[in-house]
């Protein structure tokens, strides 16, 4: 057999690898060509599932090895039981989605704990855009305001709100720019270079007692 | 589909009769003392004999999958599209076998195959059998080729009962199981459809309670009701619509009021039924649809279908057709919901599709690429 190349992870990917315990369950909504399942499975032991409605992305998944169930994430999580994963990942498409909170609430009904990023409207570029009277189209938000998937866009401060208001706890916060880094910038004005946001949250109702 | 000659057909292919001496007790609780199954095999097996893959059949399936019986064949076997040389089940990697199931009218041991006892066909006297009792003889078989574990079982409809009923009742021989186009068990509507097929049949005066061998008769007229209505079942509206229409059989755009062929649809329908009296046998259909009456895997496990998957061992494939309304997504994502409940390893395709419950049988493009993708994963694994 030839050695199997395996092309460099994506740095935001290579983040919530590092966020995930070593052989837990996970659920990865929107998974594409299956890229964090398979560095999971491969470096950490871990179990699970890929959700894709893309025909070319879950062939992709296929030749990979990796579980994919075809499905849209607009349709909810209802195949799904309680609690039944460790963590429910979403990454890049929540700002997609008809229903973001109730997504990220299936999210923590489903997984015990639940990964999601998103392009962060607070960026200055979508600030400077705004201030000129116009929609941003951003290195990060390519699309025109009429033809792009992102229905539902927020800031760094808008979508912390959401999460007080629901009553999810925040684990983790890490502010990135375009290249998935924790750029010099970022650390001195978070929210004005931030681009793309990761959160790690959970219920505080779903804490389980250790013993 | 192929031409006989083409380089990725299984081209002439010898079907062979095997007698397994074993006797297998069925669900029933009748015991065959021997049964004789009626297969044919493509591709080589390997010398480990880790690259057999068992196609299981439908409703009105037979051992011909693939290939041609004589260069003179009109058609190919039912699943050409899918077998072969290069194809998505491919015959250079693995050693496909596919069977006539007992019960079957295709050589295997069925109705219409003479009882030893009296020395007449056994008509409708050979016991029903079940999804389980073709999975039992379906082993014997395995036994007898010298299989001991499939790189896959792989099959459609009733086909994908069969591979699930594999999983559950024998879970170290299958590696992987393809599911396609199934239901974990079949509805009301599903149970409804197959009970006027069977009365049409039976109805039919030519039936004389399955004993029409002995009168000189075929229920032919019932037999061929029960298929018109099945196929309506196997395509969706949008397809009857795309393909007839409302188009007149006469040319002339003038109606007849009579009761002859007047639509398009109606005069395909006795075509269909009529080709299906000439080379099936009535009493086997019966039998097919009561096995898909009875499938029920869950039942044992306090009609848990996760229970039940928790048994199994194999990876799982799980395909649907959105134009499929006899056996529709919803049912596959049912199976798809025990799997992931029962921790097993599944991947699950909703293909677009237009013609309904046939689709399984079309070789659509997004369909073929997760076959041959998966597949392909499964002859590595084995190294096939």
């Amino acid at each position: 057999m030839s050695p199997v190349l395996i092309p460099p992870l994506r740095p935001d990917l290579a983040i919530i690898g590092d966020l995930i315990k070593p052989d837990s369950r996970i659920l990865d909504l929107g998974c594409g060509d299956g890229a964090l399942l398979s560095h999971l499975a491969r470096t950490r032991g871990v179990r699970g599932y890929g959700l894709e409605i893309d025909p070319a992305k879950l062939a992709a998944c296929v030749s990979a090895g990796i579980n994919v169930i075809q499905a849209d994430l607009d349709e909810g999580l209802a195949d799904f039981a309680d609690a039944s994963f460790d963590y429910v990942v979403m990454t890049q498409a929540l700002q997609a989605l008809a229903r973001p909170d109730l997504a990220v609430e299936e999210m923590l009904r489903v997984g015990r704990e639940a990964i999601v990023t998103f392009p962060s409207f607070g960026h200055w570029r979508a600030r400077w855009a705004i201030m000129r009277g116009r929609m941003p189209v951003t290195p990060s938000l390519p699309s025109q305001w009429y033809n792009t998937e992102n229905i539902h866009l927020c800031t760094v401060a808008d979508f912390e709100d959401l999460c007080r208001r629901s009553g999810w706890q925040v684990l983790e916060r890490v502010l990135l720019d375009r290249a998935h880094r924790r750029g010099f910038a970022i650390g001195l004005m978070p929210e004005m270079f931030c681009e793309i946001a990761l959160y790690k949250l959970r219920k505080p109702s779903a804490i389980t007692p250790v013993g | 589909m192929s031409a006989v000659g083409a380089e990725d057909s299984v081209g002439i292919v010898v079907p062979r009769k095997l007698m397994i001496e074993r006797p297998l007790t069925l669900d029933c609780g009748r015991t065959l003392p021997r049964h004789e199954l009626m297969i044919e095999t493509y591709g080589e097996l390997n010398r480990e004999r880790s690259n057999a893959v068992l196609i299981c059949h439908a409703l009105s399936g037979d051992h011909h999958a693939a290939g041609y019986h004589a260069e003179s064949d009109r058609k190919p076997g039912w699943w050409d599209s899918a077998i072969g040389p290069g194809k998505p089940i491919d015959t250079r990697r693995f050693h496909v076998v596919c069977l006539n199931n007992l019960g079957g009218c295709r050589g295997s041991t069925g109705p219409a195959s003479l009882d030893p006892d009296s020395g007449q066909p056994y008509g409708p006297d050979f016991p029903i059998v079940t999804v389980r009792d073709w999975v039992r003889s379906q082993a014997l078989l395995a036994d007898a080729l010298g299989i001991r574990k499939w790189a896959a079982v792989v099959g459609g409809s009733l086909g994908g009962m069969q591979v699930m009923q594999w999983t559950i009742d024998l879970p170290d021989r299958v590696r992987h199981a393809l599911v396609i186009a199934a239901a974990p068990k079949i509805s009301a509507q599903n149970i409804a459809f197959n009970e006027i097929a069977r009365q049409a049949i039976i109805s039919d005066p030519d039936f004389h309670d399955g004993r029409y061998h002995a009168h000189g008769t075929l229920p032919s007229h019932g037999l061929k009701l029960a298929r018109m209505l099945g196929h309506i079942t196997y395509l969706s509206d949008e397809a009857m619509r795309a393909r007839f229409g409302r188009l007149l059989r006469d040319g002339d755009g003038q109606f007849n009021y009579n009761y002859e062929v007047e639509f398009e649809v109606e005069s395909y329908l006795r075509h269909q039924g009529q080709s299906f009296v000439e080379r099936f046998d009535a009493n086997t259909y019966l039998l097919m649809t009561k096995a898909l009456d009875y499938f029920d895997p869950a039942r044992e496990f306090g009609d848990d279908l996760a229970a039940a998957f928790r048994v199994a061992q194999a990876k799982f494939l799980v395909a649907s057709f959105e134009a499929d309304w006899r056996f529709s997504p919803a049912r596959s994502r049912e199976i798809v919901k025990a799997l992931v409940a029962a921790g097993r390893d599944v991947t699950y395709a909703q293909i677009d599709s237009d013609l309904g419950h046939d689709d399984f049988l079309m070789p659509l493009p997004e369909y073929h690429r997760v076959l041959r993708n998966y597949l392909g994963r499964v002859a590595d694994e084995v190294g096939a």
